[in-house]
C-alpha cells in the first residue's frame, strides 16, 4: 500500500514529533517503534508503563431492547448474565465454528461496548449489521480514539490523573471525567501486564497521551513491542494465530464460551465447537521453545519426527525471556506439553519442545 | 580498501581475502539484532545471492554477498553477542571473510563517500 493511500490516526502528529518510525498497519500509519527500539520498549513496559495507541481498533456500541440476546446469538459469551461495568473477551463465529474475530465486549448502563481489531473492523460491521434485529442498533464510533497504558506503573500514574480509578479490577470498567472530557476507562490490556484501556474522544487524546507523557514512568511505545509483548504472554493475535480456519477449541480460547453457553448452545457453530470442546479437537494451539537463539517466524512447519504437523503462527524473540518463542498449531496427538518437535527454518530442522504458555508470567490484578 | 553495495552491505578488502558486514545506516533500520545466521565456511557466494540472515526482534533480513567468492569464516563473535552488529556493525560486528573470486567486481561497488551521499537520497 502506497503511503498516499493510508489512513492517519489522530496522533499521527504526536507520533512523528516523538520520533516515531511509522509503518503501514491495518490501513493507518502506525509508529512500529520509537527512538530506543522494540527491545527497550518491551522492557520498559515490563518494569514501567508504555502508552500504546490503539485507535486503529474499532469502536462500537450495540444498544436496544434486546441486545445482548443478540449478541449470544452471534458470540459464544454470556452476555445476559454479564454484570454491568464488566468486559468479557468474546468471539465472532462463523456457523462452522471458525474466528470471525477476537473482541472486548462490556456490559455499561444504557448500551454494549465492543473494541474489535482494526484490520477486521470493517467486515465485523457488515457481519453484525447484516443480523442486526429490528430494535437493536449499531453503532460505529470513529469520533472516539484509544489508548493503552500498560505496565507495573500504569495503575499509579492514572490514579492521580484519573482518582478511583486504581479500584477498578482486572476486567472491570468505569466511566470518568478529565479536565471535563468524558472517559471509558477499562482494566485490561493485551501485554500481560496490568494495566488500562482509554477510550477518549478523538479531538482530545493529544492532550490525554501528552499528560500521561509527562510522567516519568510512562514512555510511547510501537506496535513491535505490542507484538513481542502478547506474544509473550502467549495471548493469539487476529490474522495470524485466529481466523475463520480455526475454532475456538483449537485456538485454546475454551474459556470464552461461557458456561451457560456450553450446556445450552445457540451460537453460531455451537454444534461443532461444543463436540470439540467434549470430544477433542484435531488440532491445538502450542507454544513452543527453542535450544538456540535463532528466532523462528510465522510459517514455519513443525515436525514430529519425519512427520510435518503442523505450523508456526506467530514466532520471534521474547526480549523478557531472554530466548526466541513461537506458538502454532499441531496435531493434537502432539501438543503435550514438553513433546520434542522441530521446526524447519531457511531449511534446516531447529529442535524445538511443545510448552506452556504464557512464556512470560501474567501479571494482571485480580 | 572498503566497499558499499546498495544493499547495505560493506566490505573491507584485505590482499586476496575481504571482510563483510553491515552498515551502521543498515543496523538502524533493522533494530535490536537478536541473532545472525552465518554461512558455513567453504560455501561459494554469488554477487547479489544471499549470503547470511539477521534477525532483529521482529523481522528476519537477508545480507547479500557483495561480490563472488568462498567463505572462509564467519564471525564467532556474533554467536554469544549479535548485539555486535547495533553496536559496531563496522567493526567488531563484521559477519564474514571471503575469498576475492572476482575482484572486478568490486569497481561496481561505491566507495564511502559515494555511499553516504546514496544514504542521504534515502
Amino acid at each position: 500500500m502506497a503511503d498516499a493511500d493510508l489512513l492517519t490516526l489522530p496522533l499521527d502528529g504526536l507520533h512523528r514529533a516523538l520520533g516515531g518510525r511509522m509503518v503501514p498497519f491495518a490501513g493507518y500509519a502506525m509508529p512500529v517503534q520509537f527512538a530506543e527500539g522494540v527491545m527497550a520498549e518491551h522492557l520498559w513496559t515490563r518494569e514501567h508503563a508504555g502508552l500504546f495507541d490503539v485507535s486503529h481498533m474499532g469502536q462500537l456500541t450495540v444498544a436496544g431492547e434486546g441486545a445482548a440476546a443478540w449478541l449470544e446469538s452471534l458470540m459464544p459469551g454470556d452476555f445476559l448474565g454479564l454484570a454491568e461495568n464488566a468486559l468479557r473477551y468474546s468471539l465472532l463465529l462463523t456457523d462452522a465454528g471458525g474466528i470471525i474475530d477476537d473482541l472486548m465486549v462490556t456490559r455499561r448502563a444504557d448500551d454494549f461496548y465492543l473494541v474489535v481489531n482494526g484490520a477486521t473492523k470493517a467486515g465485523d460491521i457488515a457481519h453484525m449489521q447484516a443480523r442486526l434485529p429490528a430494535g437493536v442498533t449499531l453503532t460505529p464510533r470513529p469520533d472516539l480514539a484509544l489508548l493503552a497504558l500498560q505496565g507495573p506503573a500504569a495503575a499509579a500514574v492514572l490514579e492521580a490523573m484519573l482518582p478511583g480509578v486504581a479500584a477498578l479490577k482486572f476486567m472491570r470498567s468505569g466511566g470518568f471525567d478529565w479536565r471535563g472530557v468524558p472517559l471509558w476507562v477499562s482494566r485490561s490490556g493485551y501485554t500481560g501486564e496490568d494495566g488500562f484501556e482509554i477510550s477518549v474522544p478523538a479531538g482530545s487524546v493529544e492532550a490525554l497521551a501528552q499528560a500521561l507523557l509527562a510522567h516519568s514512568e510512562v514512555k510511547p511505545i510501537g506496535l513491535g513491542a505490542r507484538d513481542s509483548l502478547r506474544l509473550e504472554a502467549g495471548l493469539p493475535l487476529y490474522g495470524h494465530d485466529l481466523s475463520p480456519e480455526t475454532t475456538p477449541v483449537e485456538a485454546g480460547l475454551s474459556f470464552a464460551i461461557s458456561k451457560r453457553r456450553k450446556a445450552e448452545g445457540g451460537f453460531p457453530g455451537a454444534a461443532p465447537v461444543l463436540d470439540q470442546l467434549f470430544n477433542g479437537a484435531p488440532r491445538k494451539r502450542i507454544g513452543l521453545r527453542f535450544e538456540g537463539k535463532q528466532p523462528v517466524r510465522e510459517g514455519a512447519a513443525i515436525f514430529a519426527g519425519d512427520a510435518p504437523v503442523g505450523v508456526v503462527t506467530s514466532g520471534g524473540f521474547a526480549p523478557s525471556v531472554g530466548a526466541p518463542v513461537a506458538m502454532g498449531y499441531v496435531e493434537s496427538a502432539h501438543a503435550a506439553d514438553g513433546t520434542a518437535l522441530a521446526v524447519e527454518v531457511r531449511g534446516r530442522r531447529l529442535p524445538a519442545t511443545a510448552a506452556p504458555m504464557p512464556f512470560w508470567q501474567k501479571n494482571y490484578v485480580r | 580498501m572498503r566497499y558499499f553495495t546498495k544493499e547495505h552491505e560493506w566490505i573491507e578488502v584485505d590482499g586476496d581475502t575481504a571482510t563483510v558486514g553491515i552498515t551502521d545506516y543498515a543496523q538502524g533500520q533493522l533494530g535490536d539484532v537478536v541473532f545472525v545466521d552465518l554461512p558455513e565456511p567453504g560455501r561459494e557466494l554469488t554477487a547479489g545471492g544471499e549470503a547470511a540472515v539477521v534477525e532483529s526482534v521482529k523481522a528476519a533480513s537477508d545480507v547479500y554477498a557483495p561480490i563472488d567468492g568462498r567463505v572462509t569464516e564467519g564471525n564467532p563473535a556474533l554467536e554469544s553477542e549479535p548485539g555486535l552488529v547495533n553496536s559496531a556493525p563496522e567493526a567488531e560486528g563484521w559477519f564474514f571473510r571471503m575469498t576475492l573470486g572476482n575482484p572486478a567486481q568490486l569497481e561496481g561497488l561505491m566507495d564511502a563517500a559515494a555511499y553516504q551521499a546514496f544514504v542521504a537520497t534515502l
